[in-house]
């Protein structure tokens, strides 16, 4: 376990590394700089800058502090707010995206599950046919597309719930349901597919033969096994919350990190989208791992064949 | 009914010699793979119906466009955010033109004075949907298709060769995979899309291909490990077939299931993404029209002409679920045994 975990570590930590000298290699070679705005500098004010910000070091050297600076998690400064850090950027609005990406994901695992065991335990019936169908729907309609779809009907048309923007508990309810369709699909069909395995498995017929009620069966013998692989969705689910997050949240004006994203986008703000984007890469490669060493620690089988499929 | 054995008469039984070739008979014609992949998506019904609707959308993609003669960039401010209008179907109340001017129900056509039918109405900049519409699916589609080619090939080539060859290359190649297979697709796209000086068509397909092939090449790398030590590829090699008739003839056909299943699921996802990324911002620009531009304009008008979103955004949705759907029932009738 222990050289699987380092294995797996040490690739993390290339993975990211690439990343961040792509991310960096980029900022050198996008047209125009940071100070481009600033026209009216005199050409000593702007060396003064440059000065400053080690704008006239020879790349290599600006190479080695900017990862030295990700190292402690400095991310640069943001173009668009003069002097704010990327970093407290980001701290100040991850909350509003953690909330949305923790509601939609326990909401979205919760009904998804139900839904699963439901199609499973009554296979080809009209429950497993609806359920089937709603998993076929959060899969296929983009978040975009539904989070619309949510917005007009409860927000401009009901007006039940507000349109957007951040102003109580109630305004995060309509993101999380539109993020939440990810996870409600892929839960879904996964848990009935496990289910339906467990189910014609050798020790259920076992306990069938010894007597055990039927609901005995479904939730303390299949039900419990069918939940384990459910973590390895984890991953998947993840990428997807973020990136329909940034959609999600431009939709609904919250303020988060997926709004301040794609306005940074179309702001050029190239600080913040670097900085931002190294952060996702983290997050996502982070969880990744976790999942993955969750899996060798619940299920054995999978350490044996070192991580690939 | 009765038991009486002498009342059957004797003549009406023959006695047939038993013919001993009689249990190595075949009743019915064998089939092939493909055959028989057939009669099992046949009864599919959700798979046949979306390749129904997904044939027709893209038959509408090719001549949409031309089937009004509005141009599909053409801007004319005077008929600007018309409600769609329908010859014939106007009689009946609804796509008859009649929309809200502030607070107002009117006939919008008859008071901006047009006497042509738009029958998706028209974008803010007087721009005709349905010839948009269909241009931008045009697009959507070729991004698709070209991007889950260019990763098949790619994924195919690599996954094979790290496969059939084995040891030190394959050592070396799966390093290289799990590099990349830990970059999120949605950073790589990102950092893609903000290298190439113009977002386009190419630069999208690029983006989303770049990373898009690995998980192709993973699934061919297992099927030809799985593969190549079978008896047939070894009869094969003892006959002295080359390895380039092994991986042509014996390798490739059994790896075709796997590889078209894999391409059914990267087409919705490349749309999607081309979607997601006009929608943010970072794709196709305007006056381009894809099925993201055209959600992202409708978008800015949903309060007052939500018939704009309307179109692209039930599209999308159903060529979507078309894709899925019929992935999902080649999935099941090509591989049996490959479960979700």
């Amino acid at each position: 376990m222990g050289k699987y975990i380092g294995k797996r570590v040490i690739y993390m930590f290339i993975s990211l590394f690439i990343i961040a000298t792509f991310t960096f290699m980029l900022m050198k070679m996008l047209p125009g700089s940071p100070l481009a705005s600033a026209a009216k500098l005199t050409v000593e004010q702007r060396e003064v800058v440059y000065e400053k910000y080690g704008l006239n070091d020879p790349v290599p050297v600006q190479y080695v502090r900017y990862m030295g600076n990700l190292l402690k998690g400095d991310f640069g400064v943001s173009f668009q707010y003069s002097s704010v850090d990327v970093r407290s950027l980001i701290v100040e609005k991850l909350k509003y995206s953690a909330l949305l990406g923790a509601q939609a994901l326990i909401f979205g695992t919760l009904i998804g599950i139900v839904l699963g065991v439901i199609a499973a335990l009554k296979q080809n019936s009209i429950w497993d046919y609806g359920s089937t169908i709603i998993a076929i729907l959060g899969i296929s309609i983009p978040s975009f597309v539904f989070a619309v779809l949510l917005q007009y009907v409860f927000a401009v048309w009901l007006e039940i719930l507000p349109v957007g923007l951040w102003e109580s508990w109630k305004s995060s309810i309509l993101p999380s349901i539109a993020l939440a369709m990810g996870p409600i699909a892929i839960s879904a069909r996964f848990i009935r597919t496990e289910m339906i395995e467990v189910l014609s498995s050798d020790y259920i017929l076992l306990a069938k033969a010894k007597g055990a009620n039927w609901f005995e069966i479904a939730f303390k013998h299949a039900f419990r096994n069918a939940l384990i692989p459910l973590v390895t969705m984890l991953g998947p689910v993840a990428a997807g919350l973020l990136t329909g997050s940034l959609v999600v949240e431009q939709i609904f004006a919250i303020p988060g990190i997926g709004e301040q994203f794609v306005t940074s986008i179309n702001l050029n703000d190239y600080s913040v989208i670097m900085g931002t984007t190294m952060f996702f890469a983290v997050f996502l490669i982070v969880i990744i791992l976790i999942v993955d060493i969750l899996y060798g620690i619940i299920d054995p089988r999978i350490r044996l064949s070192g991580g690939s499929k | 009914m009765t038991n009486d054995k002498d009342k059957l008469p004797k003549d009406s039984f023959e006695r047939i010699e038993l013919d001993s070739s009689y249990g190595e008979r075949i009743t019915k014609p064998s089939l092939s793979f493909w055959q028989d992949a057939w009669l099992r998506i046949r009864k599919n019904k959700a798979a046949i119906i979306s390749f129904f609707i997904l044939a027709f959308i893209v038959i509408m993609a090719v001549v949409g466009p031309f089937m009004v003669d509005h141009d599909p960039y053409e801007v004319n401010m005077s008929h600007a955010s018309l409600p769609p209008k329908v010859p014939g179907l106007e009689k009946l109340g609804v796509f008859d033109g009649v929309g809200k001017l502030g607070s107002k129900t009117l006939d919008l056509y008859e008071s901006k004075s047009v006497e042509e039918y738009y029958w998706f109405g028209t974008d803010s900049l007087g721009r005709d949907i349905f010839s948009r519409l269909w241009k931008g699916t045009q697009v959507s589609l070729i991004i698709a298709f070209v991007a889950a080619v260019i990763d098949g090939v790619i994924g195919v080539v690599y996954g094979g060769i790290s496969g059939y060859y084995g040891g030190r290359v394959d050592d070396i190649m799966q390093r290289i995979v799990e590099v990349l297979i830990g970059i999120p697709t949605l950073v790589v796209v990102i950092l893609v899309i903000m290298i190439m000086e113009e977002p386009g068509i190419i630069s999208i397909i690029i983006a989303i291909s770049i990373t898009g092939w690995i998980g192709m090449s993973r699934i061919v790398r297992g099927q030809v490990l799985k593969y190549k030590n079978e008896e047939f590829v070894l009869a094969a090699r003892t006959l002295g077939a080359s390895d380039r008739r092994i991986i042509g003839k014996h390798l490739l056909p059994n790896l075709m299931a796997i590889i078209i299943i894999n391409m059914m699921f990267t087409i919705p996802t490349a749309i999607f993404f081309e979607a997601f990324l006009s929608f943010i911002g970072l794709g196709l620009q305007a006056p381009q029209a894809s099925l993201g531009t055209l959600i992202n304009d409708g978008y800015k008008f949903i309060q007052y002409q939500p018939h704009i979103l309307l179109f692209p955004a039930v599209l999308i949705s159903v060529l979507m679920i078309a894709f899925n759907l019929i992935g999902d029932g080649l999935r099941d009738a090509l591989d049996p045994k490959m479960k979700d």
